[in-house]
């Protein structure tokens, strides 16, 4: 069977995860990795896995995108660069899934909204947050029972899963999630917080997420929504578990959520990355689809 | 270094926390005009420094950590013009506040900033360090738990904040674990590392009644500033009582610069009669120093154990065995939560 060919850009946690996550894909093959370290343990590694790699960047790329056939790329640098790195392979055709904190593009929370992204033939879709993708869905379950005037989320991840650059913009991810609790999730205001602990053996990925409802909670309603849209997850997160809640107090509601990864890059504490590389791969997954059945068609952007 | 070597003569810079730290003991509920009175007091005491935000710094304002009556900003805007000598610092915990929160802070008068980070994790910081000393700010670099790491590792981890820009580095016992000898070591490793322009500090919890022996330790291996808190308002156990500490400098010959008097005064007259507790070594309080637990744990366990019916040194013992750091509060029902399953108290929906 055909199937959609995509790079990945950044060759660090993320990108490298990513590999294992497309290698098992019947509709994705990926086929380069960039980097800018030749001695990067990722490129290594791509390259032992059968992709082509080049350390000079998205420009190393850009002359070999038309003649390998590559359609989709994901993009796992930094905030800073990924406007540059969409730009260039936009101009190509070629649409973008962003795992950094740019949110150039529109926010994707795959069991919120991604069918109305691919409706629309997203060029640029960014996946927001590994905190985002593991909160967002539930805060949603809950504002779609009834209206959320704020919500707040905290992710806790091991020290040892969380890579530099998101270590050396906490803000920006912290913006990102806030920001996409509100956009995708639904609540009027809302706020992320992040913790890195470095407990060893290394502690699971833990979510926790209060929203603060306008009217006194509907707890059933707000139950089933929740548990409904926790399966939804389970289905490209295997690992996703509700651990205690929904505890209802007053107008707030608390869900405890533990992510617990597939182990394919990094072993199974590190949901955080499993959760934002199976959800990225999703997402290219549903456009993959649509583009081998011949219902959508990615057209090269012209830039100003 | 000796301990009986005379630290006569010796310059430290007392940190008043009684309006930040004291914020936990308070559940954040301190009000605008009890700042101002407060920290005036403590200014016309001649502490030159003192903190005043949320307990958990810029951005704190959360379910998480609860909601003081203020925002920070009206905090700061009404202490800071009023202050004569003292220079008002703030907390910014990276993951937690943010670099806006970080100028709009500087707008309403802070000059002084502290930017902490789990001793393991200084590489969350350095562009919160930058950026305040962009701002002109005093930057202060604070280890937090730092029981959970050794000397040469809180060394590198200083050494790290201090290549980002910090100009004082702190080993924060957060859980009022430590003893004298674990202080000694861990600012000794840090003072051979950092560059000798670089200041020390130490900030204390007293879950074990240890936080002026545990100053003075640091002291002697060439700390120069140190964090307390008038009559020990703070999270656990409080924080070194402030007003005894400057006493034993007294008796010392540590030059502080503070009037004991005046300072006794506060204690006595302002901060004691503010307490909704006692603050001071209790059960819990003393779990905490016991099983190394972050001290800003202790109210939130006590809800917790009150709401699920499992006791609260359980809980507390059981968030020191999993390892859970300062800024996982919402742990602690969710560890309740799992305690009183399996003590059948408590039934899961899922």
């Amino acid at each position: 069977m055909a199937k959609i060919r995509c790079a990945l850009i950044g060759s660090g946690n993320i990108g490298t995860d990513l590999i294992y996550k497309l290698k098992r894909s019947e509709v994705l093959e990926p086929v380069w990795m960039v980097g800018i370290d030749p001695a990067s343990e990722g490129l290594a590694r791509a390259s032992e896995l059968g992709l082509k790699t080049t350390a000079a960047g998205v420009d190393g790329l850009l002359p070999h995108v038309i003649e390998d056939g590559v359609q989709i790329a994901f993009d796992a640098t930094s905030a800073y660069v990924h406007a540059e790195n969409s730009r260039k392979l936009n101009a190509l055709g070629v649409m973008m899934i962003d795992l950094t904190p740019a949110a150039i593009g529109p926010l994707c929370v795959p069991p919120v909204n991604l069918r109305a992204h691919m409706d629309r033939v997203e060029m640029n879709v960014n996946m927001i947050s590994c905190a985002g993708q593991a909160t967002i869905p539930i805060v949603h379950a809950v504002s779609r029972i009834q209206s959320v005037e704020y919500a707040e989320i905290i992710a806790s991840l091991s020290s040892r899963s969380v890579g530099p650059g998101t270590r050396a913009n906490l803000d920006e991810f912290t913006y990102t999630t806030s920001d996409a609790i509100c956009r995708v999730g639904g609540a009027r205001r809302g706020k992320a917080l992040a913790i890195i602990n470095p407990a060893d053996p290394p502690m699971i990925m833990r979510n926790t997420i209060y929203c603060l409802t306008d009217e006194a909670p509907d707890e059933a309603r707000i139950t089933e929504s929740i548990l409904a849209m926790i399966r939804e997850v389970q289905s490209y997160v295997p690992g996703y578990r509700l651990v205690n809640g929904p505890v209802f107090h007053e107008r707030k509601v608390s869900v405890f959520m533990e992510v617990a990864g597939l182990g394919d890059y990094l072993p199974r504490y590190a949901g955080n990355l499993d959760i934002m590389t199976a959800a990225a791969t999703r997402t290219a997954e549903m456009f993959a689809q649509e583009l081998l059945a011949g219902r959508i068609e990615l057209k090269p952007l012209e830039t100003a | 270094m000796s301990a009986d070597q005379s630290l006569k003569g010796r310059k430290v810079v007392l940190h008043d926390m009684c309006l930040r730290d004291g914020m936990h003991a308070k559940r954040e509920q301190i009000g605008v005009e009890q700042m101002v009175r407060v920290a005036s007091a403590l200014d016309a005491a001649g502490v030159p420094l003192i903190q005043v935000t949320h307990g958990a710094g810029l951005g704190g304002n959360s379910l998480q950590h609860g909601f003081a009556l203020h925002s920070n900003e009206d905090y700061l805007r009404a202490v800071c013009p009023r202050m004569k000598q003292a220079k008002v610092s703030v907390l910014l915990i990276p993951g937690l506040g943010t670099m806006r929160e970080l100028q709009s802070a500087h707008d309403c008068g802070a000059r002084s900033v502290t930017i902490a980070t789990h001793c393991t994790e200084a590489d969350t910081a350095p562009q919160h360090i930058a950026f305040a000393r962009k701002l002109g700010m005093d930057t202060v670099g604070f280890l937090m738990m730092a029981h959970l790491n050794t000397p040469e590792g809180l060394a590198q981890q200083g050494k790290q904040m201090e290549s980002y820009g910090a100009q004082t580095l702190y080993i924060t016992d957060s859980a009022g674990y430590m003893l004298p000898a674990d202080v000694r070591a861990r600012v000794a490793a840090l003072r051979a590392v950092l560059d000798p322009d670089t200041g020390i500090g130490f900030h204390g919890h007293h879950n074990l009644g240890m936080g002026i022996a545990n100053s003075i330790a640091a002291i002697e291996e060439g700390a120069s500033r140190i964090d307390g808190s008038v009559a020990g308002l703070g999270a656990g156990a409080g924080n070194t009582p402030l007003e005894v500490f400057a006493a034993v400098c007294e008796r010392m010959g540590i030059e502080t610069g503070v009037d004991l008097f005046r300072l006794m005064d506060v204690a006595e007259d302002i901060i004691v009669p503010m307490m909704d507790h006692m603050v001071r070594v209790d059960r819990e309080s003393l779990t905490l120093g016991f099983a190394g637990v972050y001290s800003t744990f202790l109210l939130h366990a006590k809800r917790a154990a009150g709401r699920y019916g499992v006791p609260a040194r359980d809980i507390l013992v059981e968030l020191g065995r999993r390892k859970m750091i300062g800024g996982q509060e919402d742990m602690i029902e969710d560890t309740a939560m799992t305690l009183a399953k399996e003590r059948g108290l408590l039934q899961g929906v899922a």
